[in-house]
């Protein structure tokens, strides 16, 4: 047997420190990767979110209304923004997802609380992702007792005994069994997605640069959008055929419910290929090798997964990273696709997240158009 | 018609800092075969880029195939093969689907027998199934040329088609050019091979981004003004001519001395300068005789010239 050389391994060993400073991308993935996402990520992810936004319809407007209210923002959970009118605008409010709460405080609650008659809150949750609303809804158990203590006192002192003086009636909209798969099902569509699209495009033009293949399709009369709607139109095919395996999958072996909303569906699903193409491509404009292309498909899946609302709650995120979130195509279509799914909504109601998704496929699309050379330049 | 299928003046590129083609003028004539040599580096490949327009010339004007080559690129490049340097087509598409989709991209009419026609050309015919990925050198090279004359171009540039053939393979190859120059297409090739440069009808020598020199073969030789002389045999205490090489280099009047085997090639253009620094070696066991300079002689004598001047 050859002992071993440490002068050759010493030999390998330099040759290779060498070519990682070379390689300056390769060096900026082993700074920037764990510095930059342990500061975003660290600071961004929050499992257990406060300050939710919440609607409330007050019937009532009574001292005790008020104090009920005002203990339900001092648990720190939720944060009013807004005040109904009706419930049926209430009710638009939670299916749109512009608030994760409803809170309904009923004409008789004074009346009741004061007789001790069986008074009532109601408090919706949209429960589509269970991790958001978890804590918020364990925090509602006490408020009953804590809400009125002030307002107890003197002729209904009484009602301040045993029994609590109002119960808070639970509704979990959406998924009231609060199963997390039918949150991350359909969000798996989104990361699916991205992650193949993105990077099978990625690689696919990249490697035609490698290769020199691209010097002698340029050297012929094809057209840059030529050149580009032809190299990822099989690809739609590809994200399409993703589409259909995952939802049938979701429904035979998740059973995630599927509440209508196809068009939007349809539509979001489209934009979406069409936009992590586009974003491959420009991927592939900017990468000189595959293994550059895979690094960059990389950098853009981590924010993808983590920010976007598909592992931790998107309210949750500090407002700066919820900016940042709102940049991601991802975040939109998983608004598509868990909107249209779990609560049947319509394009009229997703229109914001659609445009969104809408405004990326531009944006990118012509950014990959401007960057792409008929040259070699 | 212009009797010319290239004349372009004064073409420069810069890729940042380096100026890779300064003021280069080219005319080919149509039908013939222009050898485009000069040492690594000295621009050819970016001047054949230019042309076809794969690369934006900072500056240069003038005309390919008649069209104005930097307005009119696009028409160009419908007229205009190119064979790259490096092997270009897919390797995991089959012979048949390769020249398919080169004729695709061209729109070419009759796709189907042009392909077919191309196949039987090559002798290929058989194999068309086979990847293009698992060809030998030589036929990699032998589908590339078919592949870029497929759309039937007018002027075809060649980027050292041939590195790394074998020899058989290369005759073969060249025979294939001459045959499409004979049927009046217009050939650039870039080369470094010295019987390369000699099967071309005109030669243009690059060196440092520079045109240093043009014409036939016998006349880029005339023009050098070299004198070159061989020696034979051996000197008087039994060394070889060719191990002479070091100790002539340096003299004065000798610009290079190199040997040929087991003989010495030493070149000069002061003809008395080149007589004195030999005449210690005229020795009876030698043979001096004046021979005339080979192509590479005189392109060693100008990779020299045009790097001094660069400096």
């Amino acid at each position: 047997m050859r002992g071993l050389s440490g002068a050759r391994i010493l030999a390998v060993l330099i040759k290779e420190f060498i070519q990682l400073t070379r390689d300056r991308l390769t060096y900026a993935m082993i700074l920037i990767l764990p510095i930059g996402q342990l500061l975003l990520f660290g600071y961004a992810i929050n499992n257990d979110p406060r300050d939710l936004p919440t609607a409330v319809l007050a019937q009532d407007q009574g001292p005790m209304a008020r104090s009920t209210l005002a203990a339900l923002v001092n648990s720190g959970y939720f944060k009013i923004v807004r005040t109904a009118a009706s419930p049926r605008e209430l009710d638009e409010a939670v299916a749109r997802g512009e608030v994760q709460f409803a809170l309904t405080i009923p004409a008789d609650f004074t009346r009741r609380v004061v007789r001790g008659d069986q008074a009532q809150i109601l408090v919706e949750a949209d429960a589509s992702d269970p991790a958001a609303t978890g804590g918020a809804i364990s925090a509602l158990a006490s408020l009953p007792r804590v809400a009125l203590s002030r307002d107890l006192v003197g002729p209904v002192a009484a009602r301040a005994g045993a029994s609590d003086p109002f119960e808070v009636v639970i509704h979990r909209r959406y998924n009231p069994e609060a199963i997390t798969a039918y949150n991350i099902v359909p969000g798996l569509l989104g990361v699916i997605l991205s992650m193949t699209l993105v990077m099978m495009t990625a690689l696919g033009v990249t490697r035609e640069y490698e290769r020199g293949t691209m010097e002698s399709l340029l050297a012929t009369p094809a057209r840059p959008i030529e050149v580009m709607i032809g190299k990822l139109a099989p690809y739609v095919a590809v994200g399409l055929v993703q589409t259909v395996v995952i939802l049938v999958l979701a429904k035979a072996l998740f059973a995630v419910p599927m509440a209508g909303g196809w068009l939007a569906l349809a539509l979001g699903v489209l934009l979406f290929i069409v936009g992590s193409l586009a974003l491959g491509f420009l991927i592939s404009t900017v990468a000189r090798t595959q293994l550059q292309a895979m690094q960059m498909s990389f950098f853009y899946m981590m924010p993808s997964i983590l920010l976007s609302g598909f592992m931790f709650p998107f309210r949750g995120m500090p407002a700066w990273a919820q900016v940042l979130g709102s940049v991601i195509p991802v975040t939109h279509f998983l608004r598509v696709v868990r909107g249209a799914l779990l609560k049947g909504l319509d394009t009229a109601q997703l229109w914001p997240s659609l445009a969104a998704l809408g405004l990326f496929v531009i944006a990118i699309a012509g950014l990959a158009m401007a960057r792409y050379r008929t040259t070699l330049d | 018609m212009s009797a010319l299928a290239v004349d372009v003046r004064g073409l420069n590129k810069s890729f940042g800092p380096r100026h890779v083609v300064q003021d280069v003028s080219i005319q080919v004539e149509r039908g013939r075969i222009t050898g485009f040599l000069g040492p690594n580096g000295s621009g050819k490949t970016t001047t054949l880029r230019m042309l076809c327009g794969l690369l934006t010339p900072d500056s240069g004007e003038g005309a390919v195939l008649g069209l104005d080559f930097r307005r009119d690129a696009e028409a160009v490049k419908r007229q205009t093969g190119y064979m790259t340097q490096k092997f270009s087509l897919y390797e995991d598409l089959s012979i048949e689907e390769n020249l398919d989709f080169v004729a695709r991209v061209h729109e070419l009419d009759r796709r189907r027998q042009r392909v077919r026609e191309s196949l039987e050309r090559l002798g290929l015919t058989a194999r068309r199934k086979q990847l293009a990925g698992s060809l030998s050198g030589g036929w990699k090279q032998r589908l590339a040329l078919a592949a870029s004359v497929l759309h039937a171009p007018k002027l075809l540039l060649l980027d050292e088609p041939t590195a790394g053939v074998d020899p058989k393979a290369r005759r073969e190859f060249w025979d294939e050019i001459h045959a499409l120059s004979a049927e009046g297409l217009t050939v650039m090739v870039s080369t470094h091979y010295m019987d390369e440069a000699e099967r071309c009808h005109d030669i243009a020598y690059i060196a440092y981004g520079r045109l240093m020199a043009r014409g036939t073969a016998e006349a880029v030789i005339a023009q050098s003004g070299l004198i070159t002389f061989r020696a034979e045999g051996q000197t008087a205490d039994g060394t070889g001519a060719d191990r002479l090489a070091g100790a002539l280099a340096g003299r004065p009047g000798v610009i290079m001395a190199a040997p040929f085997g087991a003989a010495l090639h030493v070149s000069g253009v002061d003809r008395a300068a080149l007589e004195a620094a030999i005449a210690p070696y005229r020795q009876p066991t030698l043979r001096w005789t004046e021979v005339q300079p080979t192509l590479e002689d005189v392109f060693i004598r100008l990779m020299g010239q045009s790097s001094d001047n660069f400096q």
